[in-house]
């Protein structure tokens, strides 16, 4: 394979795409397959089948479209029509309504000119819905690829660094450590191997936007990670993903074996001298595998337990060698900033955050789904304006970033631009991109609750402060939920909330404290409430305070001297 | 027994890696896919294939949740009560999966059909709540809903 050999590809499937009379592009991403969208693809074929069509007219399945509450979502590509809630009978109408007689199927509609759709930039999810996510030809044609041919064939390493650092990418993981630097470390780790990992464990409650990029445009990752291993000198990467995660599993097992047969992945790819390989690796189910280290530990088949760093991944990474880990999402911005430059990146979004940021909205808003905005964006566009706000009759009351890391915003911060230094302004983080909104009838005390559950549950349990602190401080949430508690407890809660974040040793311990911190400092007066006025507790599920007092029921393990019961 | 075709497909990776060590997670996969679970035989051949000692693939299988520990039904339902589904009453769809099947959570029904599980995010936060049954998702679940999933699995 050589560029020019990329070029023509690209030329045929743009020409092959030119001669059909129009495309119908359906949603086959986890959330509308799961409503059913291969029925509505049959149903439009079959549709198609019967006015003698299906030569004419493609049926493709693309990544996510975004509004995951609509679906099955399915779009025509002459004219950008978008439909929702798509079954089998609104299938056949669109193909003979729209297609046939030029009318569209109103009911079904969606009005593309809204905020949920206006108010984004897509850079990560620009082929989302728009490619068939299956056809390495279609991400040919899209001009895919065509970054890793320059990089290899016109760049130095050093100078795609450059690129990348100029540009102000960070790493979008959470943390924002600034990409083109990291590259920079691998760079110059002496070594004679090195490796590339992409981290596409996504954990965190709320977050689904990496499964999105991984099951829309899986060769976007492939590419990313293939400039990377060009930059940093590695020859071998590894995609770990979680088990949780078929569909992505499979697009990418077979965008691998595309690219393979390629040659844009393997041996001397575009004739030089740059080889490189990728391998999935399949989690099975831990929380903490998300942590590099432990990310590391479990590619080379061991318990995913953390270690202390320094030394970095950067340095001493799988099996003691340099390794670059990048999250999905960074990868996903990597060809884009070769192909249009890192001026035009930079350009993007605030000054320190470069470029956009996919968010994943969910909880109590009406869009949920997936989004992609410009760093810097006021919250309250996103939740009103993209979002279109809480249900009918409820109020926005916090949005939550950064999942049991991160911690909420309440309305009163509704202006925040959302980078990387304004969330941490407030006690939260940016996080992965999960953006959980809670309205009027969300009790905060049981949403820390909930996250310190999860935390607790997910704990490896390597170091005493997470182990041991997680399940203390669940237990004093709990005693506060049921009423029970104190204003020791309370005080207890804090106290050892800052201790478990000081003292542990990774991210997941050193952030658990975070959602209960941050409710702490913005709704304090709802654990306040439940220590002076036990009896108006009222739990979520139950709307009726007398039966649900604080009277009885098993105490838990309140993990502390139960004379601080009220 | 792994199958033929796992035996080989280890020895293959084997030579991928560095370590024959780091095949362990994926020979154990293998090895749930063909059983259902991973037994101790399963452990013990997996140990044997890849010339490591019995405990310390024990030490993996007991640390990754996914590994079925013992037998499950031949449908696994995992109900992700995370917060997003939890926000979107998730309780309910487990409370009447509970009642509907009458057994607990990490339990099996008699005839082996059903093996109930809670799961940690889905990732399936848009369509919440939401469930996995193999490898399918279900998204936007009401009780109505999952009856329907339910009475077509056999």
């Amino acid at each position: 394979m050589t560029t020019e050999d990329l070029h023509e590809l690209a030329e045929k499937e743009t020409d092959r795409q030119r001669q059909l009379r129009d495309r119908i592009l359906y949603c086959a991403a986890a959330g509308c397959v799961s409503c059913g969208s291969h029925a509505t693809r049959d149903a439009i074929k079959k549709a198609l089948k019967e006015r003698n069509l299906e030569k004419e007219v493609e049926v493709l399945g693309t990544g996510c479209m975004g509004l995951c509450g609509e679906g099955p979502l399915v779009k025509i590509s002459s004219d950008g029509s978008v439909y929702e809630r798509v079954d089998e009978e609104t299938g056949r109408r669109i193909v003979e309504e729209h297609l046939c007689e030029g009318r569209k199927v109103g009911a079904h509609l969606i009005d593309t000119s809204q905020p949920f759709f206006s108010s984004q930039q897509k850079i990560v999810l620009e082929h989302c819905g728009k490619i068939n996510a299956e056809s390495i030809d279609e991400y040919i044609a899209a001009g895919g690829y065509g970054a890793l041919a320059r990089v290899v064939t016109e760049m130095q390493p050093q100078d795609v660094i450059e690129e990348i650092r100029k540009s102000g990418l960070r790493g979008r993981g959470g943390a924002g450590y600034p990409t083109g630097l990291k590259w920079g470390i691998v760079r110059k780790a002496k070594s004679e191997q090195k490796y590339a990992v992409c981290n596409a464990d996504e954990g965190d409650p709320g977050a689904f936007m990496d499964r999105s990029v991984l099951e829309g445009d899986p060769h976007r990752i492939l590419e990313g990670m293939a400039i990377a291993g060009y930059a940093v000198g590695a020859n071998q990467g590894y995609i770990y993903i979680r088990a949780e995660y078929p569909l992505a599993i499979e697009r990418l097992k077979l965008a691998i074996k595309q690219a393979e047969r390629l040659g844009l992945l393997g041996n001397r790819i575009f004739e030089s001298d740059f080889n490189f390989r990728i391998d999935l690796r399949i989690g099975a189910g831990a929380f903490v595998c998300g942590e590099e280290t432990a990310l590391l530990r479990s590619i080379q088949g061991r318990r995913g337990r953390p270690r202390p760093r320094p030394p970095y991944p950067s340095e001493v990474g799988l099996w003691g060698m340099p390794t670059l880990i990048n999250n999905v999402e960074t990868y996903a911005n990597v060809a884009p900033i070769i192909n249009r430059g890192s001026a035009w990146f930079a350009g993007i979004g605030t000054p320190k955050s470069t470029g956009t940021k996919v968010f994943a909205l969910a909880g109590a808003i009406r869009n949920t789904g997936l989004i992609e905005v410009p760093m810097g964006i006021p919250l309250r566009n996103i939740i009103f304006d993209i979002g279109g706000g809480t249900p009918e009759g409820t109020e926005f009351k916090a949005a939550q970033t950064g999942g049991p890391s991160g911690g909420c915003i309440p309305a009163e911060h509704l202006d925040l631009p959302v980078d990387y230094e304004s969330l941490a302004t407030v006690g939260s983080i940016m996080g992965s991109g999960g953006l959980i909104v809670m309205d009027s009838t969300s009790n905060m005390v049981e949403v820390a609750k909930y996250f310190m559950d999860f935390c607790m549950d997910e704990s490896c349990g390597k170091c005493i402060p997470c182990r041991v602190g997680t399940v203390h401080i669940y237990g004093l949430l709990d005693t506060i939920s049921r009423g029970k508690g104190t204003t020791d407890d309370l005080a207890l809660l804090e106290e050892l909330c800052v201790m478990v974040k000081e003292t542990s040793l990774c991210g997941l311990g050193q952030s658990a404290s975070n959602p209960v911190l941050s409710t702490l400092k913005f709704f304090r007066h709802e654990y306040t409430d439940l220590l002076s006025k036990p009896e108006s507790f009222v739990p979520s599920v139950s709307p009726d305070p007398a039966s649900a007092g604080p009277a009885d029921g098993p105490a838990a393990n309140d993990g502390h001297d139960s004379t601080t019961h009220a | 027994m792994l199958s033929e075709a796992s035996r080989q497909k280890i020895e293959l990776l084997k030579a991928r890696y560095r370590q024959p060590q780091a095949v362990v997670l994926a020979a154990l996969w293998m090895w749930q896919d063909e059983h259902g679970w991973v037994s101790e035989e399963g452990l013990r051949e997996v140990a044997d294939l890849l010339g490591l000692p019995y405990h310390h693939v024990y030490g993996v299988v007991t640390f990754y949740t996914m590994y079925n520990k013992e037998p499950v039904g031949r449908h696994k339902i995992e109900v992700c009560t995370n917060v997003s589904c939890m926000l979107r009453n998730s309780d309910r769809i487990l409370d009447h999966i509970r009642k509907r099947l009458e057994i607990n959570v990490g339990e099996t029904t008699p005839d082996n059909r059903f093996t109930l599980v809670e799961a940690e995010c889905l990732g399936a936060c848009g369509g919440a709540p939401a469930m996995q049954i193999g490898d399918e998702y279900h998204e936007n679940l009401d009780p109505a809903a999952v009856d329907r999933i339910l009475n077509e699995l056999k």
